[in-house]
């Protein structure tokens, strides 16, 4: 935390704290979740980004009409200390008792830190990455959207007449990497000669560069075009400009592509925000690890779109009916594209030994360093 | 590395100059004619951002993409309008103003470009100038905007125009030296207000070019930070317009490096390749600057040479 000296904030905050204690009964200042929640909700980007923060931002809404809730928002806030200002903002002169924070880099030090210093306060951000001995007043929540881009990948594995998907991914972080293998993984189910090429742009919202991502793939003779990065706009846009398919991300993306769009791999974040909002209404804690894929509804496939053959059809639907019954993703034994060893066995798809993958698959052409 | 990868890389290469650098070129003519005056327009960064929403905005509600171009362009003016009367005031620093600018045209685009990011708008068509070859990455690189040209021809007519016309030459004396366009009967600021405004306008219709043509839609991290950089290539163009052309060229070509390098397969050290545009800045920069001859070129009024 930067030291800060006399500033109009902290003066607000004291003020608002004199006159809390001075009105209400002693004790009564912060119930645990009875009603009369105040919910702070942080978002990386634009709340209509047509991705990421589109896709939270949707299903935030069941929360803003479930009773005793109320809900302020805050969009464009970097994954930096200013995320860690937002969220004490919200505490202090909002009065938030439970904040999500909806991405990747808000967890690690800024919600670690900010849920020791308000106890009373809950946290719960929007990644894998809550362990036993954190705080116990934080919490992820999580979507395995990868199951759903496993489903992308065996469409477009029966699409795709290069034999190369085209990946314009953002960061190299897990659930990026987890995505990147699955799409390889499903598309190798259907059309073992198939191969994915990645693109790494170095952040989540970076429109000319994923432009020129998506170009340079098309270049390099790939024929369908996925993304992972907040806004997949703009590649999916590039991709029917140059007339080869997509897959899309986040949200549906399908009306940007009338002719190429195949699939599109969307969290289903209401499932979660409803869970939420009625465990709130209940006065019931909210639990600290919540995440789940295709077998509990929280991921789903967009409609396909023109550029989706019959056969792709078929296979992506029989491959949803699979993982909804449980079948592993990743079957193995596996290596990565540098040729170790790196899954030994099958994991079961919500297994946490996958949930720090640091490595690409043996077929997926690309670096994560 | 096989000759089909570098031809590859190239082919990204000369594609990525050509759609990435038409901004930057625009930025960086504006910033020139507002600096030959004798102001710094430090907000340029606004008048691309507001420039790209409000083109996307007209040529949605009208359906006619040059109209957006038009509209994005005299956004530009009025930002840089208001930006000339501010530093007209007495004791007002420019490079000040520029920044609050800055913040000022970011701020209304987004607050006034909220409900244009999910529509579609018309966008403008390219040039299909690779007709003639069958290789598609070639055709596609060579599928140019008509405002990449559009830039081209206003370089030339500004270098010509500075150089040989009576207003070229007033906009140059008061750039030089304010003494001297008094004498002459010229009102210095008139002069600045107008070259601000005209600067402006050049700015806006760079982000025309980013919300219509490539990447082609409007959203809030649109231009990541170009008009920043378009200014600084003014200096590294040493305030000449047909350089201006070349520094944008190099940096629209060191832009595509990046992605060219991870499409064929060499994709170590990304991170590096992304931060070429930054790093061949710093190198020129410190190739170019001399103690002797750092400021050769600039305006002398300039607050930051004077």
């Amino acid at each position: 935390m930067p030291i800060r000296g006399l500033s109009r904030r902290n003066l607000l905050k004291t003020g608002a704290a004199g006159l809390a204690s001075a009105a209400l009964p002693l004790g009564a200042i912060r119930p645990a979740f009875a009603a009369n929640v105040v919910l702070g909700a942080v978002y990386v980007g634009p709340r209509d980004d047509y991705g990421w923060n589109q896709a939270h931002a949707v299903a935030m809404d069941i929360l803003k009409t479930t009773d005793g809730v109320d809900v302020i928002e805050e969009e464009n806030v970097p994954e930096t200390d200013a995320v860690a200002q937002s969220m004490e903002s919200m505490i202090n002169l909002d009065g938030a008792n439970l904040i999500l924070a909806t991405s990747f880099g808000y967890y690690d030090p800024f919600v670690k830190d900010l849920a020791k210093k308000y106890p009373d306060v809950e946290f719960r951000h929007a990644a894998p990455l809550w362990k036993e001995g954190d705080p116990t007043n934080a919490g992820s929540y999580f979507c395995y959207l990868n199951q759903a881009h496993y489903v992308d990948g065996v469409a477009a594995g029966l699409c795709t007449t290069s034999n190369k998907i085209g990946f314009v991914a953002a960061k190299p972080i897990p659930s990026v990497l987890s995505n990147i293998n699955s799409v390889l993984l499903g598309a190798r189910s259907v059309n073992p000669d198939a191969t994915v090429q990645v693109i790494f742009t170095g952040d989540w919202s970076m429109p000319v560069r994923e432009a020129e991502a998506a170009n340079a793939l098309v270049d390099a003779g790939a024929d369908v075009i996925t993304c992972h990065v907040d806004g997949p706009k703009v590649v999916i846009e590039t991709a029917e400009g140059r007339g080869v398919k997509s897959c899309g991300h986040n949200a549906s993306q399908r009306p940007l592509a009338p002719k190429g769009f195949i699939t599109g791999a969307e969290y289903k974040w209401e499932t979660i925000y409803n869970l939420y909002a009625a465990l709130l209404a209940d006065g019931q804690p909210l639990p600290n690890f919540l995440a789940g894929g295709y077998h509990n509804d929280m991921v789903r496939n967009t409609p396909y779109g023109a550029g989706a053959n019959e056969a792709a059809i078929k296979a992506a639907d029989a491959a949803i009916a699979a993982l909804r019954g449980g079948e592993p993703i990743y079957v193995g034994p596996l290596k990565d594209n540098k040729g170790n060893l790196v899954i030994d066995k099958t994991y079961d798809n919500y297994d946490p030994e996958l949930d720090g993958m640091n490595y690409l698959l043996e077929g997926v052409s690309g670096s994560i360093t | 590395m096989t000759s089909e990868m570098l031809a590859t890389i190239l082919i990204s290469m000369l594609g990525g100059a050509i759609r990435v650098s038409t901004p930057f070129m625009f930025v960086a003519l504006g910033e020139t004619l507002t600096e030959k005056s004798g102001r710094i327009n430090l907000g340029l960064e606004g008048n691309l951002i507001l420039g790209a929403m409000v083109a996307y905005a007209v040529s949605y509600q009208t359906g006619s993409p040059w109209l957006g171009v038009l509209a994005a362009g005299f956004s530009g003016v009025f930002l840089g309008l208001m930006h000339g009367v501010i530093c007209s005031l007495p004791r007002v620093n420019d490079i000040a103003v520029g920044i609050a600018m800055m913040s000022f045209g970011t701020g209304i685009a987004f607050f006034f470009g909220k409900p244009y990011i999910q529509p579609s708008a018309p966008r403008l068509d390219g040039l299909p100038l690779g007709g003639w070859t069958d290789d598609s990455a070639l055709a596609q690189a060579l599928d140019i905007n008509p405002l990449f040209f559009v830039g081209i021809a206003v370089a030339f007519v500004m270098w010509w125009a500075l150089a040989n016309t009576r207003i070229g030459l007033i906009v140059r004396m008061t750039g030089d030296s304010e003494a001297s366009a008094r004498a002459m009967g010229v009102e210095p600021y008139k002069v600045r207000i107008m070259s601000t405004a005209v600067g402006g306008f050049l700015a806006g219709v760079g982000g025309a070019f980013l919300s219509l043509s490539y990447p082609g839609s409007w959203n809030e991290g649109l231009s990541s930070g170009q008009g920043l950089m378009a200014v600084a290539l003014v200096i590294f163009a040493r305030w000449h317009p047909l350089r201006c052309i070349v520094a944008a060229l190099l940096f629209g070509a060191a832009g595509a490096l990046g992605p060219a390098l991870q499409s064929v397969g060499i994709s170590a050290g990304y991170y590096f390749f992304n931060a070429a545009p930054y790093i061949l800045t710093l190198f020129i920069m410190i190739a170019s600057a001399r103690a002797t001859s750092s400021a050769r070129g600039a305006p002398g009024e300039l607050s930051i040479v004077k």
